[in-house]
């Protein structure tokens, strides 16, 4: 521990000193540097040779990076896998408390953006011409990348609006069709059950937060409101979350879904085995599913979530990712017109989605016919891009993040989570993680309202 | 001569000074001065005394930490020792054929990294397609829930077991071996046979050793972290992130971003260790004594 805690301690007091810093500059801490660079500033630095550092984890990323070099050979960029997951973020958070060896351009996924502009880790993007992408991208995905100010604190690079794969066969054999409310679903959940003991319709993973923030934001949950830096509205235990909890908690203690851990060795094989007839997931999930079920190939078939209101069709997102700059950057230019690049540039965004198969953010791409119209064979020859294209369309704008994401899903999975698996009330396992995060939250100096 | 002689002491110790000063004392101190801090997302750092450790006393989460891994101490540390006594005194006993190939093979499992090992065992752990499952599925005989909330203390246990008789037994072992020959002719010249020279010979002669190994497991027990906090990955709602006091310091440290409290029940948990080694050699020494 003391070796673990010694860097932190440096940049919590580096961290204090610069905030000490911004405040007698008298300066708000957004929107002090904001002068728009100008297309002289622009070019000069772009024609300048420079290295940036990119930590990402996207495989193979080298190709789309080519793309930017070749257009500025000024600039070398140094790609760097630093994990992915917590481990890249533990690892990028050291590495801005430590003052050094943090990167210039960095991988972030939508829901980690407040946790790293709390700590004042990213650039306004502003200055750098990236409001002129604004029409480029899928409202939803500009707007999880907006900051209170208006702030562009990223640029979206994949998305996941959630839907529901499942199996065509599994769902034959016993007569259900596809649901398309969650009244149906939990009836089919029953159905299938009784006619198979062996045979869920879905797992309710008790562990993934993020699958619950994705139906919190279906169903039009805000449970985080935040109008400034430091005041935040916690509202995970609130009449829309509480239908939720009564759902999947009744769901969970029938016994008629699974609750186990995802992405783990038994729950592959579960699902190569066809213990579970569904998997709702988000836009990567077909993709990620043909690699992972090869035995099932030819039998998953793609639709939207069930709905709450059929006549409101709504979705919500699970994952997809951004390139953000750290504001230490000593080349802000470079590094914002790298990751505007990156993720605009027509050919590059058109490479994300067809060499690493990403789920595209630019409208132009989720209209482009050679994406949405190409069938897919794991799914019969089902156009899986367009249902999900579809989808993205309904996904509620104005879903928030906390500025402490850490805390919030380790606490999901031993309050809700926890009620799943233990089979005990999850409607009251809502208050107790309501409950935590005001705690929590009041603790970190946030004003809780 | 006199003076070099003078010299030469303190400069072969220097090199044990400088880096026991630079590696153990000086984070050992910063911990320490960490630990009066406290740092909040809005608002910085400001320095909090002792409030860190007021806060940790009655703390719940931590308290119900150590409580858990002095429980996993007593339930795991007496079957660990025990057994790595036995197979000692079989070993040393001569008894055994292949003793070399019995010796490695105890032994090996200590070899194996404890990542590995947790891995290994929450495999086989596994309600669905662990193979102790499977088989008791195949032969219709229950198997219990080994990742469930009521087993999952003992299966840590049993894999910690795994992973440390070899090594205490060869500390035994060891031991054993170092015993003088002349004691056990003596012995048999006096009629003992092989169970009375174990137990009037060879055991107290081993007391040094088992102290140690007592020692060790202390420390090890009530620093558990490798094998929870991996199967933590398996059983989230099992195994929380504050189900042992190490793995409990970890959580607040990296998901909770509450170093200066961190620090705080790392020291705390360093205490208690302290105070209960010492209660440990206190209890045996006075053993000795009478």
């Amino acid at each position: 521990m003391p070796q673990l805690t010694r860097r932190s301690f440096l940049a919590a007091m580096g961290a204090t000193s610069l905030t000490a810093a911004l405040a007698a500059c008298g300066g708000g801490d957004s929107g002090a540097a904001t002068q728009p660079a100008s297309q002289a500033d622009i070019d000069k630095a772009m024609t300048t040779p420079t290295e940036l550092t990119f930590w990402t984890w996207v495989p193979d990323i080298e190709d789309e990076v080519a793309l930017f070099t070749k257009k500025y050979p000024a600039i070398k960029v140094k790609v760097v896998n630093a994990g992915q997951g917590t481990p890249h973020y533990t690892k990028l958070r050291t590495a801005l408390q430590a003052g050094s060896g943090a990167p210039d351009v960095v991988q972030i996924e939508f829901q980690y953006i407040p946790t790293f502009t709390v700590i004042d880790a990213l650039l306004d993007l502003r200055p750098y011409g990236a409001a002129t992408l604004k029409d480029e991208f899928v409202d939803w995905t500009w707007a999880q990348i907006s900051g209170q100010n208006g702030e562009i604190w990223a640029i979206p690079q994949d998305t996941g609006p959630m839907g529901m794969l499942y199996r065509q066969d599994i769902f034959d054999q016993h007569g259900i069709t596809v649901p398309s409310t969650w009244d149906e679903f939990a009836a089919a959940a029953r159905t299938l059950h009784a006619a198979d003991p062996n045979v869920y319709l879905t797992n309710f993973a008790a562990n993934q937060a993020a699958a619950w923030h994705g139906l919190m934001w279906q169903a039009g949950a805000k449970p985080y409101v935040s109008t400034s830096k430091s005041d935040i509205t916690i509202d995970v235990d609130g009449e829309v979350t509480r239908k939720l909890a009564k759902y999947w908690g009744g769901l969970a203690a029938e016994g008629v879904i699974g609750v186990e851990t995802d992405f783990t060795d038994a729950w592959y094989t579960a699902l190569n085995n066809g213990k579970y007839a569904t998997w709702l997931t988000a836009a990567w999930g077909p993709v990620f599913l043909s690699g992972s079920a090869k035995a099932t190939a030819g039998k998953w078939r793609a639709a939207p979530l069930p709905q709450w209101d059929s006549a409101k069709p709504s979705s919500g997102n699970w994952g997809g990712s951004t390139s953000a700059v750290i504001r230490s950057t000593k080349n802000p230019i470079a590094a914002a017109r790298f990751a505007q690049f990156l993720n605009s540039d027509a050919e590059s965004a058109k490479m994300f989605a067809t060499k690493q198969f990403l789920y595209p953010p630019t409208t132009a791409l989720l209209r482009d016919p050679s994406f949405v119209d190409q069938p897919l064979d794991f799914y019969g020859g089902q156009t899986v891009n367009k249902v999900f294209a579809e989808i993205g369309d309904t996904v509620n704008l104005d879903f928030q993040w906390p500025p402490f994401l850490d805390q919030v899903v380790t606490d999901f999975t031993e309050t809700v989570g926890k009620s799943l698996t233990d089979r005990t009330d999850t409607v009251a396992a809502l208050g107790q993680w309501q409950s935590r995060l005001t705690t929590f939250a009041k603790n970190q100096g946030f004003t809780v309202r | 001569m006199r003076t070099s002689r003078g010299a030469a002491g303190p400069l072969f110790v220097a090199p044990f000074l400088v880096l026991f000063a630079l590696l153990f004392l000086a984070p050992l101190g910063y911990a320490a001065y960490l630990s009066l801090f406290q740092h909040k997302l809005i608002g910085g750092t400001v320095f909090v005394g002792l409030d860190n450790y007021v806060k940790a006393v009655a703390d719940p989460q931590f308290l119900h930490g150590v409580l858990r891994v002095a429980a996993f101490f007593v339930l795991q540390v007496p079957v660990m020792l025990l057994l790595a006594l036995l197979f000692a005194l079989a070993l040393d006993s001569g008894l055994t054929r292949l003793a070399k190939v019995v010796r490695l093979g105890i032994f090996v499992p200590y070899a194996v990294p404890s990542v590995i090992a947790a891995l290994m065992w929450g495999y086989l752990y596994g309600p669905d397609y662990g193979p102790f499952a499977q088989l008791g599925r195949f032969f219709d005989v229950p198997v219990p829930r080994f990742l469930g909330d009521s087993w999952i203390l003992g299966s840590i246990a049993n894999i910690v077991t795994w992973e440390f008789v070899g090594y205490n037994m060869i500390i035994l072992y060891a031991a054993l071996r170092a015993i003088p020959k002349e004691l056990y002719e003596a012995a048999a010249v006096d009629g003992a046979g092989a169970w009375r020279i174990a137990w009037s010979v060879k055991l107290p002669a081993l007391r040094p050793a088992l102290l140690l190994t007592l020692l060790f497991s202390v420390i090890g027990s009530f620093q558990l972290f490798n094998e929870p906090k991996l199967l933590h990955d398996l059983v989230p709602t099992v195994i929380d992130t504050a189900y042992t006091a190490n793995f409990y310091a970890y959580s607040l440290a990296f998901t909770g971003q509450q170093v200066n409290y961190a620090a705080t029940v790392s020291f705390l948990l360093g205490l208690v260790i302290v105070i209960v080694s010492y209660a440990v050699m206190l209890t045996a020494n006075r053993r000795r004594a009478s």
